[in-house]
């Protein structure tokens, strides 16, 4: 292998087969948030759409619904999905965080069990991982699930859970030690969210919809068979997760590459109303989401040919909520009075997308580990710095 | 699609690293800048005696015919060591435009220079007509030079005016250059050949400066780390401290995103260059990556630097420490052949003014 910057035969074709199919199917009007009750269900009818297409999660085996894809032709789906403006990806934590975390530590039947459904929409997953006294310090977490013959009885708390809302199953992380403490004596457990004992408070977001929720466990019973991996073994199997969040498929680049095209556009449009400085931020938000996705073609690569993702997942993760965050901030200098209009207003810039896109980037920071627990990591993990008081 | 390079080129890079490590060490840096030892303890033939000087030579002239993807991370290594030698001016610039004037039937002592120069007997440095100042003349025999980009001279160095200058980096002092007068072009009635290949040096300039400049954050992070976790204040490392950790994952952070766009920028051009000849235009998006290669680079080994220096505290401001060697050889390089100013400026034309075209789907040139 030698560097080759080319894509090769396969590759444009696989390209013009997802534009054409993209093209054809995507909804011309925008479906509704969701995490409205709407748009929700909307989002799951494009699910089950993308999965006829057999676009559903392209890199998976044929028999769990996928098209048995490398790393990089999904950065070309990826590439045209985005650049198709086709709809967020309302199972994104159950096929980009779970499904990779099954298909790694799951059994046969698990995967048989769980992957199919997944990759057709029918089951909708949220994570289940932070409690309220266990957010940056996960492994401060308290929830217990105690076996009892061949279940499980969980009880306790868990917060900030993303579509659990309306979700159909979560995955999480539970004590099954009481008597252990911090990273040992967790394991790895899925939940059906209508399960009786379950009780969901939706919370809202600061665009004011009920983007995550509080899941509160009342003596509720799974089988141990939804134990995912080993008794004990959950921190590490989170870990993987974590490695998945930050590292590579939640945030593929080509979702800021769009976003910095727009960013272009929307200059382009208003350069002779702008503070000259705002084209140097431009550029470098253009140069910088170029950058994401040269480092995850790099990334795809060396995965292709063996390798795996480890620590520097924690660079990642830190340079895209940077970058999102960064290149909604320009767009609300661009953008002047409008910036304050939400999506409802009658004169609200590109359908309100810019300021809700600004809103959401300020989670970005914040969610799959907060980037001060990131530079902790790569500083300790990457670097080699001594550990020290938190 | 395929972003990774060979086990040839990891290797013949790491050879490289573990070589100047032994030879270009900072006591070896402090004693040239001291003035203690002169003529560089004998590297250069270290460097020939491997083929370096000669790298992107073609076979023909006895080079080892590299491409710039495979000379990138070789470039990277010397940045590592704040080589002095201006090993990357010569092999990554001066002999493959020497190869390219001979190939272009250019005789006037060209085919005798590449030869000389690929064997390491010669060195050779570029002055580009556009730039005031150039390093490592004084270990040059040879300058290629031009009294405008139209214009291209083989030039002895004891036919040139040099003026030197007092210089930020002690080990590449810079010196501005003057053609001696009437000089003609080799290249006459050839001005857009002359042209191309001034772009062309200029390009392979920026992206092996931008490589030089990977190898030095690297150098200097390294440095600053090592320093966090032996100096103890308050009873602990201060390296133990979120406010050191965090400065120095956020170097990390530009570093690591810098690097696969100098890769990425090296592997364009050295397509975009076997595509079409000197004459031939540049692809506007392998031009702004090269630029952004080199803006990257600056700004991660610029954060480097200032980094290491409030990392290290009032020893970081002293001469005595070796980080100074490295933190201004970075600062030369983001000066000189395109300083961040200009290259903002021009990707901007590029961008806003269509040249390029945007899009997820617009990452390489397909």
């Amino acid at each position: 292998m030698a560097i080759a910057l080319h894509y090769t035969q396969a590759e444009r074709a696989l390209r013009a087969e997802a534009r054409a199919w993209l093209a054809a199917h995507v909804p011309a009007v925008p479906l509704p948030s969701f995490d409205t009750r709407a748009g929700f269900d909307a989002h799951r009818a494009w699910e089950r759409e993308l999965h006829a297409g057999g676009w559903s999660m392209v890199t998976w085996p044929r028999e769990y619904g996928g098209r048995g894809l490398n790393l990089v032709e999904w950065l070309v789906f990826e590439e045209e999905y985005h650049r198709a403006d086709a709809p967020g990806r309302v199972n994104q934590n159950g096929l980009f965080l779970f499904g990779p975390t099954l298909m790694e530590y799951g059994t046969p039947g698990q995967k048989a069990r769980f992957l199919p459904r997944l990759a057709a929409g029918d089951d909708i997953w949220a994570q289940a991982w932070s409690e309220p006294q266990a957010g940056s310090d996960l492994a401060a977490l308290r929830t217990t699930a105690i076996q009892d013959g061949d279940e499980y009885v969980i009880s306790g708390h868990k917060i900030w859970s993303s579509r659990a809302v309306y979700a159909d199953w979560c995955f999480g992380l539970f004590r099954t030690d009481p008597a252990s403490e911090r990273h040992r004596g967790l394991s790895y457990i899925v939940v059906p969210l209508s399960a009786p004992g379950v009780r969901v408070r939706p919370i809202a977001q600061l665009d004011g919809e009920p983007g995550f929720a509080e899941i509160f466990f009342d003596e509720v019973h799974v089988p141990v068979a939804n134990r995912i991996g080993a008794e004990g073994q959950g921190w590490e199997i989170a870990m993987a997760t974590a490695g998945f969040e930050r590292g590579l498929m939640l945030r593929s680049p080509a979702r800021f590459q769009r976003t910095a095209a727009r960013l272009v556009e929307l200059y382009r449009r208003h350069a002779a109303d702008c503070d000259p400085a705002l084209a140097s931020t431009v550029a470098q938000c253009w140069m910088d989401a170029d950058a994401y996705a040269l480092s995850t073609y790099m990334t795809a690569a060396r995965l292709i040919a063996g390798g795996r993702i480890g620590v520097e997942a924690s660079l990642n993760k830190v340079f895209w909520s940077e970058l999102d965050l960064a290149m909604h901030r320009a767009a609300q200098s661009i953008l002047g009075a409008r910036a304050a209009l939400m999506r409802e207003a009658p004169d609200a810039a590109d359908a309100g997308g810019w300021v809700e896109g600004f809103l959401f980037s300020l989670a970005g920071p914040i969610y799959a580990g907060a980037n001060e627990i990131q530079r902790n990591i790569i500083a300790e993990r990457l670097l080699g710095l001594p550990r020290g008081p938190a | 699609m395929d972003f990774t390079f060979t086990e040839e080129q990891t290797m013949s890079a790491q050879a490289l690293g573990e070589l100047l490590g032994d030879v270009c060490t900072g006591a070896d840096l402090r004693a040239l800048a001291d003035g203690t030892l002169a003529g560089g303890a004998g590297r250069w033939q270290r460097l020939a005696a491997i083929g370096l000087p000669g790298a992107l030579g073609p076979e023909s002239a006895g080079g080892m015919g590299l491409t710039e993807a495979d000379f990138v991370l070789l470039a990277e290594e010397t940045g590592r060591a704040a080589l002095p030698e201006p090993l990357v001016a010569h092999a990554g610039v001066a002999v493959p435009m020497l190869a390219e004037l001979a190939a272009a039937g250019v005789s006037g002592g060209v085919p005798e220079a590449l030869e000389r120069a690929v064997s390491g007997a010669a060195c050779v440095v570029v002055a580009h007509p556009l730039e005031d100042y150039i390093a490592g003349v004084d270990t040059a025999e040879l300058a290629l030079a031009g009294a405008g980009v139209g214009q291209v001279a083989l030039c002895r160095r004891d036919e040139l005016r040099l003026l030197p200058q007092a210089s930020l980096d002690p080990l590449q002092p810079l010196v501005r250059i003057t053609l001696p007068a009437g000089r003609e072009s080799l290249l006459p009635g050839a001005p857009q050949v002359a042209e191309g290949l001034w772009r062309r040096a200029r390009m392979r300039t920026m992206v092996f400066a931008a490589a030089q400049m990977l190898g030095l954050a690297a150098r200097m992070v390294g440095i600053a780390v090592s320093y966090a976790g032996e100096r103890r204040q308050f009873g602990r490392p201060i390296g133990a401290n979120q406010a050191i950790k965090h400065h120095l994952a956020t170097v990390q952070v530009k570093l690591e995103f810098a690097r696969p766009v100098v890769y990425a920028a090296a592997a364009m051009l050295a397509d975009a260059f076997q595509a079409g000849g000197p004459a031939a235009a540049l692809p506007p998006l392998v031009e702004a990556r090269v630029l952004q290669a080199k803006l990257a680079a600056a700004d991660a080994a610029d954060l480097a630097a200032r980094t290491a220096i409030q990392v290290h505290g009032a020893i970081g401001y002293s001469w005595e420490l070796d980080l100074q060697f490295y933190a201004k050889r970075a600062w030369a390089l983001a000066a000189l052949n395109g300083n961040r100013n200009q290259m903002q400026r021009r990707i901007q034309e590029l961008l806003f003014g269509g040249g390029i075209e945007t899009g997820p789907d617009r990452l390489f040139t397909n």
